[in-house]
């Protein structure tokens, strides 16, 4: 058992690499040293040990659970509050990816950042923030701490997209993913203070408890947890805020692989995930999750399919994984939610045991997708640190070249389109049958996912390694001619997270992650169970073979369409005439929110709106204040004659009058 | 048989009479006599009070003689006043000395 004090040193290892890096020894040291890549190497390495000894921990504790004392913060009269660590089944599993990937990718950014002018300062500073307040995210037990550090990743999200700042597009992508991520995160707001004036309480599980016995409900809960999953689809990029993420590729490429793939998107995931006891009681809020998540599964895979640069590919996969993840939990959570609604009385006990059985779907697929998907990134990044551009139709034939990064990249991305016997299978096979026992609907939306999935990741795979070499980036001046593999610190992270990307979907094989957020699982039992999960049938439909078919016929048309050219893709986007252009034009939610949202409704409408109240309605009050008292001055002005007679008039009278007065009612 | 009314009468007369060219009247010097000629009608009233009410006591009489200093010494300064407003103004109505009026 993990003492409870080095689970608070998960969290505040990175912390001290920050205050190391960032404040302390920066004026002894210049600012491309790689010392400050060892600080926060070392300090990560420490805390994803601690994280794995963690999650080991929590796997045999009693409750799946382990207690860790409160801290008190802030004392006014008879208002407590104090900061703890909820350290349970979901926050193990994340800090254990945080960590861990959070790892790989500061190892891989010593060689990917070597070249760069910026040096290694800012970047590790920045990284080690990043970390810190992930996992702080993560291990928070109580909505107002877990706001706070939602909001610190957001502002190390900023601070990393905008690292090379000089560049204008760089410093506009920052700019977008902050701002729009803020208006998910004005719901989240909304959600928390709604739950407070309710509960008066920001603690997790006794919200949990609350919401359980009755305590919450009704449209106050439903409101807190649309506002609640608000804050998710900002930071998940779900639609339809969708729009930041793949401007979000400018940054380096290790932080679109560390925050833009693997952790801090996922934070919507693990939010819903980590109120799922709140959602299973609001039927309508559940709803909205399942339906977002797949509807953007497919919206995203579309427009994954016709992008040309290969990290916008793996951003809009990114999108669609997540909402793959957020049906996983919505349709789990749907069936909870249905279950309470039929009328059979449940001890409370055993609800919060259901809803938190529920999100096991969901965060399995979190927990192999981060690993995957931070490989592909990986990947990206060294493709292009040998031909200097993202752009795919620039590349080809790398495989010679690079063969590790090939072979890591083909792991990936077959991991990723869900073939057998993967991560991405068994992850994605669980998300299938959930949606295809509880919402036929969003199943057909995921199982054509799953083929739009397994297309564009191989479009990318045969246009960015097989072929011939188109010749890399041209405009820099640079020659990019003769490719190489990248160093080993870049291809020892792609080794290690490859092997993860293949082994670590065998844990629920058995059913033993599911067991793990106590869920039943009806996998078999034993090593064979790799084999026999395509005997396995869900509502009579032999699910595993069909979906490993789907993705197979995937690979297969971009084989035909990208290598073979069977068919041309021009023929194709041909076909699909307009529709084509509206997918490649992003469906134009960019030029809808930036032409129509932002400049017609913002712009015109609200702005000239609040021009004419500051003109009129401030500035008219202010002016028309000052000119009441000038024009009542003038106008009393007159009063003050300067005759001395006039005055001792007024007095006689006036004394005249109260005597009168004292003497008719003076009594 | 002279009783309180007819002093009291007599003073409040007085009072109005001082009163009334205290307000109308234009001359400054004019107008410093009947402020006499009200602090007189309340001497009068004073004195009255004293002897019918409380003739053991002579609290009335003091006061009036109180009165008398304090006009004795208010006409020493405002006959000083007007007389340095006339040097200034060549003119005593008090109608065109609004010097500091807006």
């Amino acid at each position: 058992m993990i003492p409870y004090q080095l689970i608070w040193l998960i969290m505040l290892l990175p912390l001290a690499a920050f205050i190391i890096n960032g404040l302390l020894i920066r004026p002894f040291v210049q600012r491309k040293s790689k010392v400050y890549g060892f600080i926060t190497i070392t300090a990560i390495a420490l805390s994803a040990v601690f994280s794995v000894w963690a999650l080991i921990s929590v796997m045999s504790a009693q409750d799946n659970q382990i207690l860790v004392p409160n801290i008190s913060w802030l004392n006014i009269g008879s208002f407590n509050f104090s900061i703890g660590i909820m350290m349970d089944q979901l926050s193990a599993i994340m800090v254990v990816v945080v960590s861990v990937v959070s790892l790989m990718v500061q190892i891989y950014s010593l060689g990917y950042m070597a070249h760069d002018d910026a040096g290694y300062y800012r970047y590790y500073t920045f990284m080690s923030l990043f970390t810190f307040s992930m996992l702080g995210l993560v291990l928070s037990n109580n909505l107002l701490f877990t706001f706070v550090f939602w909001e610190m990743v957001g502002l190390c999200s900023y601070l990393l997209i905008g690292f090379w700042f000089h560049k204008p597009s760089a410093a506009n992508a920052a700019k977008k993913a902050f701002i729009v991520t803020r208006i998910g995160d004005f719901g989240f707001l909304a959600g928390i203070l709604i739950l407070y004036f309710n509960a008066h309480t920001f603690d997790i599980a006794l919200l949990h408890n609350m919401a359980i016995a009755g305590f919450l409900g009704g449209s106050a809960l439903t409101w807190a947890c649309i506002g609640l999953f608000g804050g998710a689809i900002g930071k998940s990029a779900q639609f339809p805020l969708h729009v930041w993420l793949p401007d979000a590729m400018e940054g380096p490429t290790p932080v679109s692989a560390l925050i833009h793939s693997a952790t801090m998107v996922c934070a919507g995931v693990f939010l819903v995930a980590r109120m799922m006891p709140l959602f299973v009681f609001s039927p309508d809020a559940i709803r909205i999750v399942a339906v977002i998540g797949g509807f953007t599964a497919i919206f995203a895979a579309t427009m994954g399919l016709v992008a040309n640069d290969i990290k916008r590919v793996l951003a809009y996969s990114t999108i669609s994984q997540i909402g793959y993840m957020m049906l996983g939990l919505g349709a789990a959570g749907w069936a909870v939610a249905a279950q309470i609604n039929s009328g059979l009385f449940m001890p409370g006990d055993e609800v919060l045991l259901l809803s938190k059985a529920a999100v096991a779907v969901g965060m399995f697929h979190l927990f192999t997708h981060a690993f995957f998907k931070a490989l592909l990134f990986m990947g990206a990044g060294s493709v292009n640190h040998a031909s200097g551009t993202f752009d795919m139709r620039q590349m080809g034939g790398l495989r010679k070249t690079m063969p590790w990064t090939y072979l890591t990249f083909l792991i990936g991305s077959l991991s990723l389109a869900g073939i057998w016997p993967l991560a991405g299978f068994w992850s994605k096979d669980e998300i299938l049958a959930t949606a295809l026992t509880n919402q036929p609907v969003l199943f057909w939306l995921a199982i054509i996912t799953v083929f739009l999935t397994a297309f564009y990741m191989f479009r990318a795979i045969f246009m960015t390694f097989h072929g011939k070499y188109r010749g890399g980036d041209k405009e820099s001046g640079k020659d990019y001619s003769h490719t190489h593999e990248s160093p080993w610190v870049m291809v020892a992270p792609l080794v290690f997270l490859a092997l993860l990307a293949i082994g670590v979907g065998w844990w629920n094989v058995t059913g033993g992650f599911s067991n793990f957020f106590g869920a039943e699982s009806e996998a078999g039992s034993g090593f064979m169970a790799v084999f026999n999960i395509f005997t396995h049938t869900v509502n009579g439909v032999p699910l595993p073979l069909i979906s490993l078919l789907v993705a197979l016929l995937g690979i297969f048309s971009a084989y035909a369409v990208y290598l073979k050219k069977w068919i041309t893709a021009k023929s194709i986007g041909k076909v699909f005439g307009p529709l084509y252009e509206v997918v490649i034009n992003k469906y134009y939610f960019d030029e809808l929110y930036e032409n129509v949202i932002v400049k017609i409704g913002l712009m015109k409408g609200l702005f000239t709106g609040f021009k004419l109240f500051d003109e009129k309605g401030v500035d008219g009050a202010v002016n028309g204040t000052a000119e009441v008292v000038v024009r009542g001055g003038k106008a009393i002005r007159q009063a003050q004659t300067g005759q001395l007679q006039l005055y001792g008039l007024v007095i006689g009278v006036g004394l005249a009058v109260i005597a009168i007065c004292v003497l008719i009612w003076g009594r | 048989m002279i009783g309180l009314t007819h002093y009291l009468v007599l003073s409040a007369v007085l009072f109005c009479i001082g009163l009334y060219g205290a307000l109308t009247r234009r001359n400054a010097v004019i107008i410093l006599m009947c402020i006499e000629l009200m602090l007189n009608a309340v001497n009068i009233s004073l004195i009255a009070f004293s002897s019918y009410i409380v003739p053991q006591l002579l609290t009335g009489q003091i006061f009036a003689i109180f009165v008398m200093v304090v006009a004795v010494a208010e006409v020493a300064v405002g006959l000083a006043i007007i007389l340095a407003i006339f040097r200034h103004f060549k003119d005593i109505d008090i109608d065109n000395i609004n010097l500091l009026k807006w």
